[in-house]
């Protein structure tokens, strides 16, 4: 038998877009070291250029220089909170733990039960201490997709002269973004997020932010980060990066399909909650609990069915522990115990979502006899 | 998709000037990834694209799996233990990784290393090496840059002598990106062991070139790259050794990844391309630096009776195979490689070759500015055939012989 697999991990990582290889292979090929002065370091130089121009469009018609090339999303989350040296970092309680934990004296911004910041309270904590604030928030959460009211946070940061971060690691590429709306002075991108490869990310410095380096050494980047670049990476981010803003329409489809799987589980499963539902979302994502049932022994049981999602965050998935996402929007140990983690992508299909109720309908039915029957005894 | 893999080659070498690309000799600057690596590499960038950290389910497992198994052959090539091999974003990060957070701990922990809080690095070493030092210098601690010989390698004696109680870290390149000089490693590890010392050793252009063992050169600490050993950009490693375990302070933190010392999802076609560059470096390595030694004396051979007062800067013997400063007295050197844009070479390390400042590692060897300025930098590599070598000593001995005539200077 042919087993089929469905991947509804998409926000752990994607596969690279078609787009992407051929910029990588066609990239890998050639040997030139951006910095070199001679033809093979210009031509690099050259490709570095244009990628920057492909990758600042992810945020709208801003200037590529301020586009920062680095290793990654958590890489491009330390640059900002470590390299903008402010004395506060107020970081909210449901960012990545790239940017929990890049700042050991961050402070933390509560949020709602729906996960969505607290406007109020981050007004209050800056008003409360005038010392040189970073204000760090994401654009839309890795584990239930909740998006957050940027401009809104970007305008509080403003009024008290703290510089605004934002991660838009999950957002970039799925959505149509406007660095300008988002109102914030530093945004990170991730390449393996949107069908690029890993390895590549980018801190976007939106106006005159300066920035200390992480990695110190050459001259790269404007002085922002040392080290020779990852060419054939960050062309493949470019070509990722271009071909998702081309088919961004592809997720009204994929939200179609996100919804359509939280309608049939609402029918099968009076008793399953999808986290966050009612705070604006990211098309593609969704935080389901069943009751009662382990999240570990739920992805265990779907991969056994040939359907892979996670427990949360990719990162820590080996990890024990319920997320502090869950915790922080105070859902519930049971709930917060018991959420896994589906995420779409723009080759998800029909089909697809069909084979994920299948297992989900499977495990959820074997779980509920068992526990009846055991009532029942 | 067929990957783009023809090495781009001049068709007919004399004509090259006319439009191929020139014959590429910058070797230490960045190396053309490997067909082998790029074969490797292809499977895990497109069907097996699952995060390495998703190990809850297949997809992610057998990234992990390919990621262990890159990291095994990285280790196997410095006789370490995988467990003892970091993935990290390239050499830069690797050393930044090293001082910084050998620094950092034990600023932290001040009771683990008895109050240590001084460093010691070469003039020569790596920007990369000597900004992190900086750094740590404007942080409080104590950094001693140490002088070399004229030849470019360590004096054993000076740095016995630098070393005091307070002493943390000794951070010696392995062999140099300019002037390609292998320093003597056991001797350095087997003083700073005496002392208690640990040794970081910048390996990027050692790795996979010559023979590497941290055990018997008693090496703490080594940063490996990626693309100079034919293997891709955007990834390297750092060894850190288990026993006596060295303690480091992350750069950076998150998600956990890499036992805690290096968070953020891995790269897994990189780091296959690194394991693979690395099996095949070490496989090939005795072959190879016979091959490439005797095409670097094959170009010296060639070059020396057509270049009045030609010299190699750094020693001849403990050099890497492949590699070749030249200082070419009365003549610029920026000059010598605007007049042959059939080849490409440099005058010295890419990170800072956009400046016009005389290289401080030449500077080190005592070299004048004008001889500084006067020097270029030749890297063989694994596609150099003896056709581009012969090529590559017609053009620099064209050049040189052009631009003495125009500046009246006889050659």
């Amino acid at each position: 038998m042919i087993r089929t697999e469905t991947y509804l991990d998409w926000n752990a990582t994607t596969p690279l877009r078609p787009e992407a290889v051929a910029a990588i292979s066609a990239t890998l090929a050639s040997c030139g070291n951006p910095s070199s002065v001679h033809s093979w370091g210009r031509m690099a130089r050259q490709t570095l250029e244009h990628a920057r121009e492909a990758v600042a469009a992810l945020l709208g018609p801003i200037s590529p220089d301020g586009v920062v090339f680095v290793s990654g999303g958590t890489e491009a989350n330390h640059l900002a909170l470590l390299g903008a040296e402010r004395e506060r970092v107020l970081v909210s309680d449901v960012e990545h733990d790239s940017v929990r934990q890049a700042f050991s004296r961050s402070e933390a911004i509560p949020v709602d039960g729906d996960g969505v910041v607290a406007i109020d309270a981050l007004d209050r904590l800056l008003a409360a201490d005038s010392r040189p604030a970073l204000v760090s928030v994401m654009f839309a959460n890795n584990e239930t997709g909740v998006i957050q009211p940027v401009a809104e946070i970007a305008a509080i940061a403003r009024n008290h002269g703290a510089l605004f971060h934002c991660d838009a690691v999950q957002a970039a590429g799925k959505l149509v973004l406007d660095a300008e709306e988002i109102g914030a002075d530093l945004i990170s991108l991730s390449a393996h997020k949107l069908g690029g490869p890993p390895g590549a990310g980018a801190l976007v410095v939106t106006g005159g932010t300066d920035l200390m380096p992480l990695f110190r050494g050459g001259r790269q980047e404007r002085g922002r980060r040392a080290g020779t670049e990852n060419l054939p990476g960050i062309c493949g981010f470019a070509a990722a990066a271009t071909a998702a803003l081309e088919g961004v329409a592809v997720y009204d489809r994929v939200r179609a399909l996100r919804d359509e799987l939280e309608d049939q589980i609402a029918e099968i499963a009076p008793d399953a909650i999808v986290v966050g539902a009612a705070a604006p979302r990211l098309p593609n994502t969704s935080a389901i609990a069943m009751p009662g049932v382990a999240a570990e022994t739920q992805v265990i049981a779907l991969d056994l069915d040939g359907v892979m999602v996670s427990a949360g965050a990719a990162c820590s998935s080996g990890k024990v522990g319920p997320s502090h996402v869950l915790a922080a929007m105070k859902v519930g140990t049971e709930i917060a115990k018991s959420t896994i983690r589906v995420s779409l992508g723009w080759t998800s299909s029909q089909a697809d979502i069909a084979h994920f109720l299948r297992a989900w309908t499977a495990l959820y039915r074997r779980h509920r006899n068992f526990t009846s029957g055991a009532c029942a005894a | 998709m067929t990957p783009v893999l023809a090495h781009p080659r001049p068709q007919e070498l004399a004509g090259a000037a006319a439009n191929s690309p020139p014959i590429y000799l910058d070797n230490q600057s960045s190396t053309r990834v490997d067909p082998r690596v790029l074969e490797a590499m292809l499977p895990y960038f497109t069907e097996n694209f699952g995060n390495p950290h998703s190990t809850s389910h297949t997809y992610g497992r057998i990234a992990a799996e390919a990621v262990e198994r890159a990291r095994g052959e990285i280790a196997a090539l410095i006789n370490a233990d995988p467990r003892e091999v970091y993935f990290t974003s390239g050499a830069t990060e690797s050393n930044n990784l090293a001082i910084k957070g050998a620094a950092h701990f034990a600023r932290a922990y001040p009771q683990g290393g008895q109050g240590r809080d001084h460093i010691v690095a070469l003039q020569t070493e790596h920007k990369c090496v000597l900004e992190s030092c900086k750094m740590l210098e404007r942080e409080g601690f104590a950094v001693t840059y140490l002088p070399v010989e004229p030849n470019g390698l360590i004096s054993l004696a000076a740095l016995d002598a630098t070393i005091s109680p307070r002493t943390l870290l000794v951070s010696v390149m392995a062999a140099h990106n300019e002037i390609g000089v292998i320093q003597p490693l056991p001797q350095i590890g087997a003083l700073c062991r005496s002392k208690g010392v640990l040794f970081h050793s910048d390996a990027a252009q050692a790795f996979g070139k010559i023979p590497l063992d941290v055990e018997a050169m008693q090496i703490d600490l080594l940063s490996i790259s990626g693309h100079k050993i034919y293997g891709p950009k955007g990834v390297g490693a750092l060894y850190v050794r288990r026993r006596p375990r060295v303690r480091l302070w992350p750069l950076i933190d998150g998600g956990g990844q890499e036992r805690g010392l290096r968070s953020g999802t891995l790269p897994t076609p990189l780091c296959v391309g690194l394991g693979r560059a690395a099996a095949i470096a070490g496989a090939e390595m005795a072959a190879e630096a016979e091959r490439l030694c005797r095409l670097r004396d094959r170009l010296l051979t060639n070059l020396a009776p057509r270049i009045l007062g030609l010299r190699v800067n750094g020693d001849l013997e403990h050099r890497l195979p492949g590699s070749l400063n030249l200082s070419l007295p009365g003549i610029s050197a920026q000059a010598l490689i605007e007049a042959s844009p059939s080849i490409a070479i440099s005058t010295g390390s890419a990170c800072t070759s956009a400046t016009v400042e005389p290289s401080y590692v030449l500077r080190a060897l005592g070299l004048s500015d004008d001889l500084a300025n006067a020097s270029i930098r030749v890297g063989l590599g694994r596609f150099t055939t003896p056709a581009e070598v012969d090529f590559a000593a017609d053009a620099i001995a064209d050049a040189a012989s052009r631009l003495a005539a125009e500046s009246g200077t006889p050659t």
